[in-house]
């Protein structure tokens, strides 16, 4: 028995106007400073307004949400009583709104006590509608929620089923300025999310079909979205499927190591996580070669290419994803990504040991030992083909 | 021949298999907590067994066939149908996903099996080491 999840999706031009057919008495809105700086509130503020609702604007959001902040939104949301919770943000906000929510209607609960093996009994009191401002995340269509502890410069995945969000708009208008790095960042968190997904131990047929069609999307579009940015608006549109598809994908299937590596990189040394998670994804595909050789073999010829048998068709995978951060000028090895290399090795006890630890490790396709990790971390530091 | 599951042999056998497993040792050296294992009648098994561990740090310390559950006071509390838990033994059901979806329900503080989800997945591993002989 398995389940496959999924929001009802709202995607295209002026998808935003969904906003206007709600019904209820009083929307509270989670975002960022920087979000709301760009404008991007606004927009959706105003049509829930039109749509008759009361609004308030919580914008303390910030990158990689703590446990703390997720309580002070709890304390915030509780004075307003809201009947929507609409996220309008990156994966951040978005997940800090899941979290802000389950407070809201369990306050007795401990955020890190959030798991899928209890019921929460959510939506007694709110529902939640996601808006991303980034494509890549995929967390508008997931029930994934990652919290950062800042004293341990850890990160935390907690989630239950019941988080999964009511809605997400996915309206390629509120990311048409995105900048090309974080285009970049995130479209390569969307490519990681669709070829985890694809070999996750938990894959299944809806996931696959969703993973397989994002990943080609992305290695079409996301050059074009990266290069062009608002000047491709065709592009912008696909990456912006593309990440919701992964999101859905990866969020029925789980994801693998190349997370686990990049929660305890990007925790560590405050890397952004899709440069984190897209660094690592060549040597993770590499390291399952042999363990997911025909999976790797199908995205092969999904994005275009002939594809060998055996464990070759992963390491031409992994020469495709090398190609495509080349053309994002995105780094390639923990050292281009400008870690000095005694800090590095300084911590890798600890990014071993988080990585190890991290739920993502357990749906990789091939078991890793700690050494196993240790070493797949030193041939990403160095660049080096993986050959263990 | 192996040893009968659901039973008293079964569950010392387990922790033996526990207690000489590097895998288990490294994966819950922070695991503090004793469970009970409830196995719901269902198909041949016609009453409730229900086996007790105490996981301490990577070992086990105590495990045993329970006849009268307040005895002990375990900080979790696993519970499934004996043929989920034969499939889990059998490495046929992630228990994992058994736990997501609900197949195996799980009473206790959440905020330590979050932290330990691959002690969890090594402790399997030892289940499906023990020879084990189901009824028939």
């Amino acid at each position: 028995m398995w389940f496959f999840k999924t929001p009802e999706i709202v995607f295209g031009e002026d998808a935003l106007s969904y906003l206007e057919q709600l019904e209820g008495r009083c929307a509270f809105v989670i975002t960022d400073p920087h979000v709301r700086r760009l404008g991007l509130v606004r927009p959706v503020e105003d049509r829930l307004r039109r749509a008759g609702l009361e609004v308030h604007v919580f914008d303390a959001v910030e990158p990689n949400p703590t446990i703390n902040l997720v309580r002070i939104g709890a304390d915030v949301i509780r004075a307003y009583h809201p009947d929507w919770i609409v996220a309008v943000g990156g994966g951040s906000v978005i997940d800090a709104a899941k979290a802000i929510w389950v407070l809201f209607e369990r306050p007795d609960l401990d955020p890190l006590a959030i798991s899928p093996m209890e019921p929460l009994g959510l939506r007694r009191r709110a529902r939640l509608i996601a808006i991303p401002t980034t494509s890549g995340t995929g967390s508008e269509a997931t029930w994934a929620i990652v919290l950062t502890d800042p004293e341990a410069r850890r990160k935390l995945g907690v989630g239950s089923r019941e988080n999964l969000p009511d809605i997400a708009i996915v309206d390629p208008a509120m990311v048409m300025q995105l900048p090309p790095r974080l285009t970049a960042d995130t479209g390569m968190d969307a490519l990681t999310h669709a070829v985890e997904g694809y070999v996750s131990t938990w894959r299944n047929p809806f996931s696959d079909a969703m993973c397989l069609h994002a990943t080609r999307l992305v290695f079409t579009y996301l050059p074009r979205a990266y290069q062009k940015g608002a000047g491709d608006p065709e592009a912008r549109a696909h990456m912006h499927l593309a990440a919701t598809m992964a999101g859905i994908g990866f969020g029925n299937a789980m994801v693998g190591l190349a997370h686990s590596l990049g929660h305890a990189l990007g925790a560590r040394f405050d890397i952004p996580h899709g440069r984190a998670v897209g660094l690592f994804l060549p040597y993770v595909i590499e390291f399952n070669a042999r363990a997911a050789a025909d999976r790797y073999a199908d995205l092969l010829r999904a994005i275009g290419r002939p594809s060998p048998d055996g464990p070759e068709a992963a390491f031409q995978l992994s020469r495709a994803v090398l190609e495509l951060l080349e053309t994002l000028e995105q780094p390639q090895t923990i050292a281009a990504s400008g870690i000095p290399r005694d800090d590095f090795e300084a911590d890798l006890p600890t990014l071993v040991e988080y990585a190890l630890e991290d739920p993502s490790t357990l749906t990789n396709p091939r078991s890793p030992t700690a050494e196993e990790i240790e070493h797949l971390l030193m041939y990403a530091y160095e660049g080096k083909m993986v050959d263990f | 021949m192996g040893i009968l599951f659901p039973s008293d042999a079964w569950i010392k056998a387990l922790m033996e298999e526990v207690n000489r497993s590097p895998g288990y040792a490294e994966a819950a050296k922070n695991w503090e907590g004793d469970f009970y294992f409830v196995v719901e009648p269902e198909g041949p098994l016609t009453k409730p067994v229900v086996l007790y561990m105490d996981l301490w740090h990577g070992q086990c310390r105590e495990a045993f066939e329970v006849t009268d559950e307040s005895l002990r006071n375990p900080a979790y509390r696993m519970s499934a149908p004996y043929s989920v838990w034969k499939q889990v033994i059998q490495g046929k059901l992630d228990p994992i996903q058994a736990l997501v979806t609900g197949r195996i329900k799980l009473k206790g503080n959440m905020v330590n099996i979050m932290r330990n989800v691959r002690a969890a997945k090594e402790l399997v591993l030892c289940c499906t080491r023990v020879a084990t002989d189901f009824m028939a």
